[in-house]
């Protein structure tokens, strides 16, 4: 447990907030993220978890009607300063979203695409590499090796994610977000990527949003409880489960409520 | 009221309306089933003409040939008195009103056939060979049995002597039916016999594919900027509404505008497939925006969040992603509102589209008509000749839709992907 807190912080918010619109989404929220840790955030639905995450990658700023103020820094670096490349950004933090998005090509350019873009892997050698370890990485290799011109869309949901969690970690990032991963899946797809997440913290800092305490528990160290865009209580995953000091976080996570 | 009284009422009224349904679908067939076989008894006989065989003597003393012809001396042929003393020779004809009535039962363009098939064939020289001329429309229209023979002379169009010879022929087995080619490869004329739709197919495919080049990549670019970049604000969608308005907007409006901008404003030439194609693309533009912007929109956000968040830029996710996947709906779009624009009609009359032209036309620079309006311009026309080749034109326009449109179908299910 020791060894945890002195974890170097990777990911730092100072005073967010972030708006639709009239409608403000979170108030205030300060959170730190540990390096090479899995962090989970739970709630109920609605309450700003997953627009928390989202504006980590600045995902948010595709949406017009979405205004923030504060910061979110990201090895001390504001990552909303105006001279960040949003790109360079993503590059850094990777997502993998709720529902398998692969993209309607072969598995091989579903994993090919960010290496391309980002000019990783000059020759085609380099790319095969890049794609047969991100696979490998994504304990997907062995399952897809000898189809990898098939469409990403035809594997199975779980292989979906894993194909999704395969094409994040192909440019290297630093980070991984992950906004549930695992809600679309079956409970065996579900162990798999949960055992996968594990292997993968030993490279990666990892966010992870989920409705299941179960799985909070089983593969994250540092929780923190959302509520109506306020983060109520943060802790290791242990004392929040075990010891949660507030009486809302007592009833979320046994069920009284959510 | 019961519960199985108002059971039964709801089952006879689900039943009434089954009905409904299908009288109004068998309806819709009933009509369309009238105007493709009205359509069709009328215009296939235009696929065939009449010929009349005769037999030409190509000896070097008929044709006024030296003993060793030049390119010159062919040129110098009289052909037309050539072709017309073996017409002649067909029937014996004594006055001068016989020999004209006999003459005329052949196609006006007689002594240009017998010219082209002699140039083509100078190895006959010297033989004596049988060869087909075209008949003149009316024999060709009593041939096909579109005039009866029991009203007064004067009333005819075949007179008594005429009758006679065609009754001679038809009994020396001289007279049939062959594959119409002039159908196909000739411009409008003032003989229905010589009359094609060869120029007007040409002045549409031209205007077609100058539409083609102008309108799909500036209303595709528009779609993807609408759709993909531009802010949500009033002025984008003041831009939205008026595209929408556009599309409504009756197609001779462009017309007006392609008159008074095109020709009168930059004074391109009048009557080409140029000026056509350019007004045609400005009426498909919002025809086709509108299926781009849908086929964009039904590409599902994930795959745009997918290519985002592996670090591509949005030109990239909407480039790489995005555009692709969106080509099944926005190539169908743009081939229906192609399909529309060849059937078009009153915007080409309004810049001089519906001239005579009896050139077939080179480039999209020359005077040319186009089907719709070429079916517009024998409409009008009160020999029975043309009738049959109104249909005809017809036929061959909805020929060309219906292969737009399965073009347009198979696109769709042949390119299109299913995301999950």
């Amino acid at each position: 447990m020791d060894l945890i807190m002195d974890n170097k912080i990777k990911i730092k918010s100072n005073n967010l907030n972030v708006f639709y619109g009239q409608k403000q989404a979170l108030f205030d929220i300060n959170l730190e993220i540990n390096q090479n840790e899995v962090t989970a955030l739970i709630g109920p639905s609605g309450c700003g978890k997953s627009t928390f995450i989202r504006c980590i990658n600045r995902m948010n700023d595709v949406i017009d009607i979405c205004r923030m103020e504060g910061q979110i820094q990201i090895d001390d670096k504001n990552i909303y300063d105006p001279g960040v490349d949003v790109v360079q950004l993503r590059e850094k933090v990777g997502m993998v979203f709720q529902k398998p998005n692969p993209f309607p090509k072969s598995i091989y350019e579903n994993v090919s695409y960010g290496p391309k873009i980002h000019g990783i892997g000059e020759s085609k050698d380099d790319l095969d590499q890049i794609v047969e370890n991100s696979l490998k990485r994504a304990a997907l290799w062995n399952e897809v090796k000898d189809r990898l011109e098939e469409p990403g869309t035809s594997l199975s949901g779980g292989q979906q994610q894993r194909l999704c969690i395969a094409r994040a970690i192909s440019v290297n990032p630093e980070i991984i977000l992950m906004d549930e991963p695992c809600s679309a899946l079956d409970p065996i797809a579900t162990a798999k990527i949960e055992e996968l997440i594990d292997e993968l913290k030993k490279t990666f800092t990892i966010v992870i949003v989920t409705h299941s305490m179960a799985q909070a528990v089983r593969v994250s160290q540092k929780t923190g409880f959302f509520h109506m865009g306020k983060i109520i209580e943060v802790g290791t995953t242990e004392q929040i489960f075990k010891n949660p000091t507030n009486n809302m976080t007592q009833d979320y996570i046994t069920g009284r409520f959510g | 009221m019961t519960k199985e009284q108002r059971l039964k009422k709801r089952y006879s009224a689900e039943k009434r309306f089954k009905a409904y349904g299908i009288i109004s679908v068998c309806a819709a067939l009933l009509f369309v089933g009238i105007l493709v076989f009205k359509v069709f008894s009328e215009g296939s006989g235009a696929f065939v003409k009449t010929a009349i065989q005769l037999e030409l003597d190509l000896s070097k003393e008929k044709l006024n040939l030296p003993e060793k012809p030049t390119k010159e001396d062919f040129e110098n042929i009289d052909f037309y008195d050539f072709a017309q003393q073996h017409i002649l020779k067909i029937y014996p004809a004594i006055t001068t009103k016989e020999k004209k009535e006999l003459l005329t039962l052949f196609s006006s363009d007689f002594e240009y056939e017998v010219k082209d098939f002699i140039l083509s064939n100078q190895n006959l020289i010297g033989q004596k060979v049988f060869f087909k001329i075209t008949a003149a429309s009316d024999l060709d229209q009593m041939h096909k049995g579109n005039y009866t023979r029991d009203i007064p002379e004067e009333r005819r169009k075949v007179s008594n002597f005429q009758l006679t010879i065609y009754d001679f022929l038809l009994k020396e087995n001289k007279i049939s039916k062959i594959f119409n080619n002039y159908l196909f490869s000739n411009g409008d004329s003032r003989n229905p016999e010589i009359a094609g739709i060869g120029g007007a197919m040409l002045g549409s495919f031209f205007s077609i594919i100058v539409c083609l080049i102008i309108s799909f990549p500036i209303a595709l670019l528009a779609a993807v900027y609408l759709e993909e970049f531009a802010p949500k604000n009033a002025f984008t969608d003041f831009i939205e509404i008026n595209i929408n308005n556009l599309a409504a907007v009756p197609s001779i409006v462009f017309g007006l505008l392609g008159l008074g901008i095109l020709l009168n404003v930059f004074e391109l030439p009048r009557s080409t497939s140029l000026v056509g194609g350019i007004t045609l693309a400005l009426m498909t533009l919002p025809r086709i925006i509108i299926p781009c912007r849908a086929s964009l929109k039904a590409v599902p956000p994930s795959i745009r969040e997918g290519a985002l968040a592996v670090g591509a830029s949005k030109v990239q996710s909407v480039m790489h992603h995005v555009v692709p996947l969106a080509m099944p709906g926005t190539l169908s779009g743009t081939i229906i509102g192609l399909a529309q624009a060849l059937g078009e009609t009153a915007p080409l009359l309004l810049i001089g589209m519906v001239a005579f032209v009896v050139q077939v036309p080179g480039t999209p620079m020359d005077p040319s008509s186009s089907l719709p309006v070429q079916v517009y311009l024998w409409s009008e026309s009160a020999e029975r000749g043309f009738v049959e080749k109104t249909s005809a034109t017809i036929m061959m326009l909805l020929g060309f839709l219906i292969a737009m449109n399965s073009i347009a179908v198979y696109a769709r299910q042949k390119f299109e992907k299913k995301w999950i």
